[in-house]
């Protein structure tokens, strides 16, 4: 995908002034935070496993080459195949291959970030293979030909309205003319779509929020249930995750899984939870005849040992950006990249490139929510900082910025000279004011002043008053 | 006021930067009240910032120097208070982190880290200190900032001690955790957002029905009430320590008449 990371601040700009855009994702604020709230609050020991579940995933952080070689050795005894992938490039070849091998004619599609990523479908449809997303919100996007702007509710910036032009232009095809607007209408009808699509689809490829290492097992959460027909109807069934999905054992699956959806959504667990282990076997019902485990990496390994590692506990929930005042305020796309809100503020620099995503960690107030919230209880904030040190270093950070920074610093590094410069900034601000009390334009501080007024110092510094009045024994 | 819980506690006061340019005041309340409640109050000279808008800016080593300064100018006392949860976390969290490694330094960090507090917890927790013959006729809101709040744990200790203040009625705002959009130069460079953000807070805000607004963090006052001067919206903000120290009838921020 297209990545456009360095337009934040006129993506910003724009999000800012959208109607649907701000509709949208002030909606965000009022549902997701409450329901987890609740669900939180209804599990005594929440608080407790959040701890339990950070201190495993750097447990499996720092053996994920044992866990890995586990899992593969797992699959393989179960029929199964697992493909290792360096980069993009690979996932998407692999991917591909595997789909001629089945002459795949349609795929569908399971919710699935990693092949967000990947900009899988794209890749598919060059060579003449239709993808299908089969997730409700996934499937608005792809008729939009957008990319997700939440990472668990990826239409969250489409209108109803919106859906309903979407779903007249795109099903004329079914026979289904109608324009439908009813919102239980239009699930009925994408249902209807999708339903023959499962039945006729040569290859489905999910996602995994987990691969258990004891048992082989590749595991996804749904509330629709279309993983499921995803990965059991067709031939071939394809997961692809990143490596760092890992998980040592079921029970371990159970401790992430409890956290999961409380984080998410606030229910208690996901509608469907589903484990993939191996090809059909004599005895089931069934299942598909080849099943194939695509562990992609592409930089995730280049961040084991770093100031950044944490970031590779993150379980996809979706809560931090849920509970991120600056993107409700600017909603997903406006990041430029897959992952948007404090996540992708954290993880894009890496992926992306920091000179292209500079602003992501540096749009942020550190108001701390997002660590706050977080179920594995990743710094989000540190990490931010992290970037901005390293953009700094590295002369990423642009001219003006350092400059006024290097200004400051000279003075506050001196405290003689910053007394001084504080006596006659106060003065000076305060003569600007006059009786209003306020300024209204700020000359070397136009991002102030722009949007607020500059309430007026009283005059004197405390610093020189609290000296004189030592002086005259108060 | 109150009678001393504890006596002869040497404070040095952290002025913090914006207090001491923009509202001294703020930093004469914070010294009434820390002597209230029974403290002796010192001002070490050597102060200028805690260094945070050079930490956050990603400019380490400026933020180091200005640390290592604060550091040595604030030895020797019982405690280091500040009248704002934003400085005190940086001195008490981040200087850990700024020092990360350096073993030399890192004893003068941790024993200054665990001396230091933000003016309302101190008062609270540390002094036992409640307000006495203090009143203000007003309705009141209050603007947790998020480093008071997340970081410093500071909540309930200025509501309670806001409790002991005559004549003062306090209506919670709708979200009141949520950040005003100050964020320090956040502020600056991203000002179409933070605009978003603190109309969104400026709208709970003004909903709770209060006349006045107090916070213990000056950064987030000047950005509300700039905000709300610049919208023509009739709310006084105050700093909590002003009301608590009785000098919640001085002109407010933007108000000008200093």
């Amino acid at each position: 995908m297209q990545v456009t990371s360095r337009h934040f601040k006129k993506g910003a700009h724009e999000a800012l002034h959208d109607e649907n855009i701000q509709s949208a994702f002030s909606r965000v604020k009022s549902g997701f935070p409450l329901a987890r709230a609740r669900a939180a609050e209804g599990l005594p020991e929440f608080e407790g496993l959040r701890d339990e579940a950070r201190d495993l995933k750097n447990h499996i952080l720092e053996n994920l080459d044992y866990y890995l070689e586990y899992f593969e050795d797992q699959v393989l005894l179960q029929g199964g195949r697992v493909h290792w992938c360096s980069s993009y490039t690979e996932a998407r070849d692999v991917v591909l291959e595997i789909c001629k091998e089945a002459n795949a004619k349609t795929v569908t599609k399971g919710k699935s970030m990693i092949t967000e990523e990947m900009a899988l479908n794209d890749h598919l449809e060059k060579n003449g293979i239709e993808p299908i997303e089969t997730d409700l919100g996934e499937y608005i996007i792809q008729l939009a030909h957008e990319y997700p702007s939440h990472i668990i509710a990826p239409a969250l910036h489409k209108t109803k309205e919106q859906v309903t032009e979407l779903f007249h232009e795109n099903h004329g095809k079914y026979g289904l003319t109608e324009r439908i607007t009813d919102p239980q209408a239009l699930v009925n009808e994408a249902r209807q779509v999708l339903r023959d699509k499962y039945v006729a689809a040569d290859v489905g490829i999910t996602g995994a929020n987990f691969l258990i290492a004891e048992t082989g097992s590749t595991v996804i959460v749904t509330n629709e249930g279309n993983g499921d027909l995803t990965q059991s109807l067709p031939k071939t069934h394809i997961a692809v995750s990143s490596i760092e999905k890992v998980v040592p054992t079921l029970e371990d699956a159970s401790l992430f899984l409890r956290l999961l959806a409380r984080s998410a959504t606030g229910q208690e667990m996901s509608v469907y939870t589903t484990f993939s282990t191996g090809p059909r076997r004599m005895e089931d019902i069934d299942g598909p005849a080849n099943f194939h485990v695509v562990l992609v990496d592409s930089g995730r390994s280049d961040l084991l040992g770093t100031d950044k590692q944490d970031l590779l506990r993150c379980l996809k929930c979706g809560a931090c950006m849920n509970h991120c005042p600056v993107y409700q305020a600017v909603g997903g796309h406006t990041y430029g990249w897959v992952y948007p809100g404090p996540i992708g503020a954290a993880l894009n620099p890496h992926m992306v490139g920091l000179e292209e995503a500079r602003d992501l960690p540096n749009a942020s107030t550190f108001c701390g929510r997002c660590e706050e919230v977080c179920p594995v209880r990743i710094p989000l904030p540190k990490i931010m900082r992290h970037w901005r040190e390293q953009a700094f270093e590295t002369q990423v950070t642009p001219k003006p910025e350092r400059w006024g920074i290097g200004i400051w610093a000279f003075f506050a590094k001196r405290p003689k000279l910053y007394r001084l410069m504080t006596r006659i900034s106060a003065r000076a601000l305060k003569g600007m004011a006059g009786k209003k009390g306020v300024i209204r334009k700020l000359p070397l501080l136009t991002g102030w002043s722009s949007v607020r007024d500059f309430p007026a110092p009283e005059g004197r510094t405390f610093m020189e008053q609290w000296k004189k009045q030592s002086q005259e024994g108060k | 006021m109150s009678t001393p819980e504890k006596k002869n506690m040497k404070v040095a006061l952290f002025v913090t930067c914006l207090v001491d340019l923009n509202r001294p005041s703020v930093g004469f309340a914070a010294v009434k009240l820390l002597e209230a409640a029974g403290c002796t109050i010192m001002v070490p000279e050597v102060q200028t910032c805690c260094g945070q808008i050079a930490y956050n800016s990603g400019d380490k080593e400026s933020a180091k120097i200005i640390a290592s300064q604060v550091i040595r100018a604030f030895e020797g006392f019982d405690y280091v208070v500040a009248p704002s949860g934003s400085c005190a976390g940086m001195i008490r969290y981040h200087y850990k982190e700024l020092f990360d490694g350096d073993d030399t330094m890192m004893v003068a960090v941790e024993e200054l880290s665990a001396r230091t507090y933000e003016l309302t917890s101190f008062l609270h927790d540390v002094c036992g200190y409640a307000p006495r013959d203090v009143e203000l006729e007003t309705s009141l809101t209050y603007h947790d900032s998020c480093s008071s709040l997340r970081e410093m744990k500071v909540r309930d200790q200025p509501r309670a001690l806001l409790g002991g203040v005559k004549g003062l009625e306090l209506r919670e705002a709708e979200d009141r955790e949520a950040c005003c959009g100050f964020g320090g130069t956040f502020c600056l460079k991203y000002s179409e957002i933070s605009e978003k953000m603190v109309d969104t807070k400026i709208d709970n805000l003004i909903a709770s029905g209060a006349k006045t607004l107090a916070a213990g963090d000056l950064g987030c006052l000047m950005n509300i009430a700039g905000r709300l001067k610049r919208r023509g919206a009739d709310m006084k903000v105050l700093h909590v320590a002003e009301i608590l120290a009785g000098m919640g009838d001085k002109p407010g921020l933007g108000e000008g008449g200093n």
